[in-house]
């Protein structure tokens, strides 16, 4: 393993996000402030409580997971799409490294950015709602393991969109709708029967469930479930990541 | 052994356009060898395949014994590359382009190198500057210090003097000078050949994929520096008359011309005697000409006559 190469990306990587630390920190920190806003005052004087715990709350583990999710794949997406598109990609194909070693690089910073941008709303949210994390560990589990494997999921994207408009195809059209549409801000239980059988065929919900059930020991799904869920969705992407190692396709001519 | 061994190497692109025909080259450890060849005629192509940025779709290659396949990496860590087309992140800043490519080739940090490095290239004082700030000659000097920076063994330089003025261009010769002096084996493309000229030890043209000609620089500036007489004559001959035996010429075009050829350098150069014992010999002129080579002249009949043949 070239850990000298793996380090290199990485840092290089960071230092992007670093140079644009402000931008970095202060967009998750308003959107979240605004998401307080409109959902938690807005909606939460209707809603008042869901299972005992108030609706400020309740909101918080979809807000992080979300914004963990779009970032990740923004980042690891556009990490690896940037050199291609700006030709600096040479340096990349000509060094002594392998395709794991890249994938490490850019997917590590990519996830390691959607990490400390979830940490941020997180701190976030404290100063508006009154938080406990019941089960801390499971909850940094979920974390890390969201943020790695939508980086990997980006990763993929970035190696197979040939233009900008490919790039933001998928976030666009799949992912933010899953998201969204992924219980961050309801409980699937408050949804009529037809569609809560139509969310169990949504991924999502199963990340924010599992997710939300650490902070406070309820969820729409078994737990197990849930760990199964980002277990699988981690599998099936570095199996996709391996296959492309093994094709070299959409990197060397 | 050749630090680079090219051994019949064949690359046909997705479009099907074979861009190498069986290319085969030998590179020396210390050398600087001068890649010539017309727009398209595979310089670029043959680089990348050594390098690692195209597979080879046959043959092999190998660097200091390494297959640049099968063991990339002991042939990639030799190499640095500077590519034709300035590829640089433009808000990334001139150092850091810099130590991220030397930890990409596995090397630990060394920011005395780095230094050096930078300063030989005069970009000490632009180490901060983001690369936008920088001009075209100078960005080209931040690829040269990024191929440079993991120290490689093998140098590719592809057109590193297109488009840049001739100060930076006699500063260019001047640094790949001094790596030659620390035993680093370059290869350079170029159209122009008296940068071939100024700086090759051995030139090698290509065209259409194909390796036309490679051959000692001095040995062809011996041709050069060569000047042919071309006696035209009245009547053809079967071969020389006995007198004009010993006098090195040759017969061309059936008969009809005498070639002569002499070195300008020389005092003498034996025309005036050589038009007497012509005629004495009986044979009756109809027309002289005098020609001298240039490299251009041979590049461009290799490259013609390539033509024609296909
Ligand atoms: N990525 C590619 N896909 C398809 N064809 C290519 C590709 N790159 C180069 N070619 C073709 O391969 C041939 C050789 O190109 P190459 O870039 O090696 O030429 P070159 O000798 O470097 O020319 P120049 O002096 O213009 O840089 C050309 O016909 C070119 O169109
Ligand atoms: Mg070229």
């Amino acid at each position: 393993m070239n850990w000298q190469a793996i380090r290199a990306i990485y840092v290089f990587e960071m230092s992007r996000f670093f140079r644009t630390l402000l931008q970095s920190f202060v967009s998750p920190v308003i959107s979240t402030s605004l998401y307080f806003v409109v959902f938690g005052a807005a909606i939460g004087s209707r809603i008042d409580q869901v299972e005992g715990v108030s609706y400020g709350a309740f909101i918080v583990p979809g807000l992080i997971m979300l914004s963990v999710m779009t970032q990740a794949i923004s980042n690891a997406s556009f990490g690896i799409y940037f050199p291609k598109f700006i030709g600096t990609i040479y340096e990349l194909l000509s060094a002594p490294i392998n395709f794991l070693e890249i994938v490490l690089g850019y997917v590590g910073a990519a996830a390691t950015k959607a990490l400390f941008i979830g940490i941020v709303i997180l701190g976030t949210s404290a100063l508006f709602v009154d938080l406990s994390i019941q089960h801390p560990l499971a909850m940094l589990a979920f974390l890390v393991l969201t943020c790695l494997s939508f980086a990997l999921f980006g990763f993929i994207i970035g190696i197979w969109a040939g233009n900008f408009e490919q790039l933001q195809l998928i976030p666009l059209l799949v992912v933010t709708p899953l998201v969204f549409l992924g219980g961050s801000f309801y409980s699937i239980s408050m949804l009529p029967p037809v569609w809560q059988t139509i969310s169990f065929f949504n991924p999502v919900v199963y990340l924010v469930s599992g997710f939300r059930w650490s902070f406070f020991g309820f969820a729409d799904v078994p737990i197990g479930l849930s760990l199964l869920a980002i277990a699988g969705f981690t599998v099936l992407c570095l199996a996709i990541i391996w296959w492309i190692f093994k094709t070299g396709w959409r990197i060397r001519q | 052994m050749p630090m680079v061994r090219i051994t019949d190497v064949r690359k046909a692109y997705a479009s099907g356009l074979e861009a190498l025909k069986g290319a085969s080259l030998d590179i020396h450890e210390g050398e600087i060898l001068a890649l010539l060849g017309p727009n398209g005629a595979g310089k670029t192509t043959l680089i990348s395949t050594i390098c690692g940025i195209t597979q080879p779709t046959s043959g092999t290659i190998t660097v200091g014994g390494h297959d640049v396949v099968t063991d990339y990496r002991g042939a990639r860590s030799l190499v640095g590359l500077v590519p034709q087309e300035i590829n640089l992140e433009p808000f990334e800043r001139v150092i850091n382009t810099v130590r991220f490519s030397r930890g990409l080739f596995g090397k630990p940090k060394d920011d005395a190198l780095l230094e050096r490095i930078l300063r030989q290239l005069s970009l000490w004082d632009k180490k901060d500057n983001r690369i936008m700030e920088l001009s075209g000659g100078m960005k080209r000097r931040v690829l040269i210090a990024k191929a440079l920076a993991h120290e490689p063994r093998v140098l590719f330089l592809d057109e590193p003097t297109a488009g840049v003025d001739v100060e930076l261009r006699r500063d260019m010769w001047e640094i790949v000078a001094g790596l030659k002096k620390a035993g680093v084996t370059i290869i350079l493309t170029t159209h122009y050949i008296e940068e071939a000229e100024a700086i090759a030890d051995r030139i090698a043209v290509i065209n259409k994929g194909e390796i036309l000609l490679v051959e000692e620089k001095t040995a062809l500036m011996t041709r050069l520096g060569q000047k042919e007489l071309r006696i035209e004559l009245h009547e053809p001959v079967d071969a020389l008359p006995a007198a004009l035996a010993d006098r090195g010429l040759r017969i061309e075009e059936g008969g009809q011309v005498l070639v002569y050829t002499y070195d300008t350098a020389q005092e003498r150069t034996g025309i005036a005697t050589l038009i007497r014992e012509v005629s004495e010999a009986g044979l009756v002129l109809r027309d002289l000409q005098t020609r001298q080579n240039s490299l251009e002249d041979i590049f461009v009949g290799l490259v013609s006559k390539q033509e024609d043949a296909a």
